[in-house]
């Protein structure tokens, strides 16, 4: 890819993430953030890569934490990320004593 | 043994990485509403599988026995930490997250470096420069975040530390860095990697030296403003590696941390360059300091706090970090129950900054049980105020100060706040009379339509629920 593609994609990257996140309800910040946590993960995959390549026990010690750490933002992000949700989603109790 | 099937930079896994991204954006769009937001994740997550896979499907992968640790530990340590994590401790995890994702980002830059140098060939810019970048913003997140999360979870002070002449330390470290950076560009053909673990480590003091002066009541921002730092350094990490995936991801988490630090720090009224550089307390040197006398107020007790509220049409709750602290949510939920029964209308009024990071009330509450129709955002809120028979202040302070609008010399002047005042009654629950993080005087203690409820948030809630019962 292009050096040029790449700035192509991100310019339209920050347009999309700007205006798709700035409709998010203050409510919702939090989980919000933890998602995008999770979605930061995504680093992982260089730690894939860089690992496949490495060819001395630093570069191996390096890559696997790289990947641990990754690992760690996208598994607990959505994780708690669902957690928190479920908290927002779940149905008000049947108010028992509101209606006598 | 997995045969390879896709090239790196092959359409098939470009337009695998398309479909992982696509997922992405359609899963925070759902986040719009509480009620889509669950499935959100679980598409954004989807999107996530998707894009592993097709990493580890990419030609050239291999050492399967480090990324099965990699993924064993990482797995392991995210599953136990989300399920242990208590909700007031949100901020403190997403510190976290930051820090592991900005150093995962900063490890990756370093690897790419020690692999280029070992190919003995030239390493083009447009790598070279994105590895620098991912790693000095990889370096200062990671750092910066523990100390964030020192900070919050109290092992280390949260006042502002200062050590003097910080500013003249930070601008040598920063041009210590770019110097270095560009030593390193210009010798692309045999970069030095002894100068980059000098990058890492001066990038790292700086994360240390710009995070440490910052208060406990800054944090929103602070957090935020990493949190937008970790994804610019995996987008560099995406043009490093070309990988649209990495590049379309990370360009996401950083407009997200940037929209909620001018967030952040318009809910303050305070620009970003002024939190970072000032540190809290700083500022307020002023006139409107606490004046030591005491002036008059109605200090009321439960019972007539409860007769106020049981009697009342419409109660606007107003709750601050202080009832996180007290653990009070559950016990207001109660109030909030009784008053209900009652055929009272209740709603929460919930200014921006009310907890440690952005929209943590909201999640406190959630846990409480509180329905979201009831969360209502500051701007919402405000013109209903006049409308309300009651609002009760638990555990805010600053955030409901008249003084912000009326008082052009406050500290606090333009500051965004709930206008508790406005409403018929005023309850406040709070232990003395002792001012916010701000420092200053609350006017609102002093004005005739407020009543002062001396007691600790949560014996306070519990004691209004029981006196409303007894009605």
């Amino acid at each position: 890819m292009s050096l040029m593609t790449e700035i192509t994609i991100f310019v339209l990257a920050v347009f999309v993430g700007f205006e798709v996140i700035s409709k998010v309800p203050t409510t919702l910040h939090t989980p919000l953030m933890s998602q995008t946590n999770a979605i930061h993960g995504i680093v992982m995959l260089g730690g894939l890569i860089v690992v496949g390549y490495a060819d001395d026990p630093l570069e191996y010690v390096i890559g696997t934490i790289a990947i641990a750490f990754g690992t760690i933002n996208v598994v607990g992000g959505f994780m708690v990320t669902d957690r928190m949700l479920g908290m927002f989603s779940r149905k008000p109790k049947p108010k028992g004593g509101a209606d006598k | 043994m997995i045969e390879a099937v896709l090239k790196p930079g092959g359409d098939a896994a470009t337009a695998l990485y398309i479909v992982a991204f696509s997922l992405f954006i359609v899963g925070i769009k759902q986040g719009t509403h509480p009620t889509t937001a669950k499935r959100g994740n679980l598409i954004a997550a989807g999107g996530m599988a998707i894009a592993v896979v097709t990493t580890l499907l990419l030609d050239g992968i291999g050492n399967w026995g480090l990324i099965a640790i990699g993924l064993g530990i990482g797995t392991a340590v995210g599953v136990i930490a989300s399920i242990r994590v208590q909700m007031t401790e949100m901020p403190q995890m997403v510190a976290l997250y930051n820090g592991v994702g900005g150093g995962a980002v900063a490890l990756i830059a370093w690897s790419e470096i020690r692999h280029g140098i070992s190919l003995g060939e030239e390493i083009p810019l447009d790598t070279l420069i994105p590895v620098l970048f991912a790693g000095v913003v990889g370096s200062v997140s990671f750092w910066g975040s523990n100390i964030a999360f020192a900070k919050l979870q109290d092992l280390i002070p949260t006042r502002p530390l200062a050590v003097p002449g910080q500013q003249v330390i930070n601008a040598l470290l920063l041009i210590g860095i770019v110097a270095a950076c560009v030593d390193i560009a210009v010798n692309n053909s045999d970069p030095s990697q002894g100068i980059f673990i000098a990058v890492l480590i001066a990038a790292a003091l700086l994360g240390n030296l710009v995070v440490l002066p910052i208060g406990g009541a800054d944090m929103p921002v602070v957090i935020s403003l990493l949190n937008a730092f970790t994804g610019l350094s995996a987008a560099a990490a995406g043009f490093a590696l070309d990988n649209v995936a990495l590049i379309v991801a990370g360009t996401l988490v950083g407009s997200s941390g940037t929209i909620l630090t001018l967030e952040m720090a318009t809910a303050m009224n305070r620009s970003v360059g002024n939190i970072l550089f000032a540190g809290f307390g700083g500022a307020p040197a002023g006139g409107a300091a606490v004046s030591g006398e005491e002036r008059p107020h109605v200090s009321i007790g439960a019972q007539d706090a409860a007769i106020k509220l049981a009697y009342a049409d419409s109660v606007v709750i107003v709750p601050g970090y202080g009832l996180a602290v007290a653990q009070a949510q559950h016990a207001i939920k109660e109030v909030a129950d009784e008053l209900e029964k009652r055929g009272v209308t209740v709603n929460y009024a919930i200014h921006p900054v009310a907890g440690r990071m952005p929209g943590h009330m909201n999640v406190l509450l959630a846990e409480a049980d509180v329905p979201y129709e009831q969360l209502r955002e500051m701007e919402e809120i405000n013109p209903e105020m006049q409308r309300t028979d009651v609002a009760v202040v638990v555990g805010a302070n600053d955030v409901t100060n008249p003084a912000a609008k009326n008082d052009p010399d406050s500290p606090i002047a333009g500051m965004p706040i709930i206008e508790v005042s406005e409403a018929q009654q005023v309850i406040v629950i709070k232990r003395s009379l002792s001012p916010g993080f701000a420092g200053i005087d609350n006017d609102l203690f002093y004005e005739p339509n407020t009543s002062m409820l001396f007691a600790d948030a949560k014996q306070a809630a519990a004691d209004i629920a029981a006196e409303i019962q007894q009605l």
